[in-house]
């Protein structure tokens, strides 16, 4: 397997062997039931759950799907990769011990909204002067463009206007710490989303 | 016990004297120069404590020749090798930042016995 499904607990901070203090994020990563397998080409896709759902919470589609696999119903479903040569069945457990502290991960997540944000906020600008006789434009984007050439306001000018809730993907997060046995996973710095949230963790490329 | 807390169950000292502002303390840091390994002594008034559980830090001020150092020091650091009460003073606020301003005679902190 390649990944696993988690939720995000919460930060903390770790004294590392320096015995400098680092900042860490909790992740309770799986476990998670195999539900589907499929041959995808030269690749084996396999489809994790996690999070129990109720049964009257499930469509009976799905439902018939995890009854086969023999798995209760699932809130999360995700798409992963098998290694090659790796022999993986519906019903089967996949949990935090496929990772190893000290080695990257990957991790995907939704990030916190921001609602309707500012060119200052959402692109970084530096808004207008302070002082000096300025007044309404301390936060203003500025000019737009150009005047009789174009006549008009090119396309991807960076604007006001929703910021956050998109998936975020933090690439090369190393793995402090995993505990099988409360499938807790200790990753250092933050992850995309608020506490509560779901991530998808996949091992780094390199 | 929650999970957070729990994760770092294992890096909380429980051997810290009690210890607040207004007291003074000699703090034992563990200082590695190159290959060797010492242990360094900071001794002054601690200033405040603040934050909890293994984020927990305190600031100890001390003035050496007229010229005053404040260091911020984590609670639970592996590198506090040993905090010693040297006397425990007696003040009427939480943080004593009123101190950087005071010199000589008006800087002192009463005992508290």
């Amino acid at each position: 397997m390649d990944g696993l499904i988690g939720k995000k607990i919460g930060m903390t901070q770790l004294f590392d062997e320096k015995g400098q203090l680092v900042p860490v994020t909790v992740i309770q990563a799986g476990p998670c039931p195999v539900i589907q397998v499929r041959a995808r080409g030269d690749c084996v896709s396999v489809q994790l759950g996690f999070g129990e759902a109720k049964r009257k919470n499930v469509t009976r589609p799905l439902l018939g799907i995890f009854d086969k696999a023999k798995v209760p119903p699932m809130k999360v479903l995700k798409e992963f990769h098998a290694d090659d040569g790796e022999e993986i069945r519906p019903g089967q457990w996949v949990d935090v011990s496929m990772f190893q502290a000290g080695e990257k991960v990957d991790i995907i997540g939704q990030c916190k909204g921001k609602g309707f944000a500012g060119t200052v906020k959402r692109w970084g600008f530096a808004g207008g002067p302070k002082t000096r006789g300025q007044s309404d434009r301390h936060r203003a984007p500025g000019s737009i463009g150009a005047s009789s050439f174009p006549s008009r306001v090119w396309k991807g000018q960076k604007m006001a206007g929703r910021l956050g809730g998109e998936t975020v993907t933090v690439k090369n997060v190393q793995v402090l710490k995993i505990d099988p046995q409360r499938n807790l996973m200790v990753v250092k710095g933050a992850v995309p989303g608020a506490r509560n949230g779901i991530l998808f963790i996949k091992r780094s490329l390199h | 016990m929650d999970v957070l807390t729990s994760v770092v169950a294992n890096q909380i000292k429980d051997d810290i004297p009690e210890f607040g502002p207004g007291d003074t303390v000699r703090v034992h840091v563990r200082v590695i120069e190159g290959e060797k390994e010492r242990t360094q002594i900071f001794q002054g008034v601690v200033l405040q404590r603040r934050g909890s559980g293994i984020s927990e830090t305190f600031t100890v001020r001390r003035v050496s020749g007229g010229v005053s150092v404040e260091r911020i020091f984590p609670l639970h650091s592996p590198n506090l090798v040993k905090i010693e009460v040297v006397q425990r003073g007696r003040v009427r606020r939480a943080k004593l930042f009123y101190l950087r301003e005071l010199k000589g005679k008006a800087a002192r902190i009463a005992k508290r016995r």
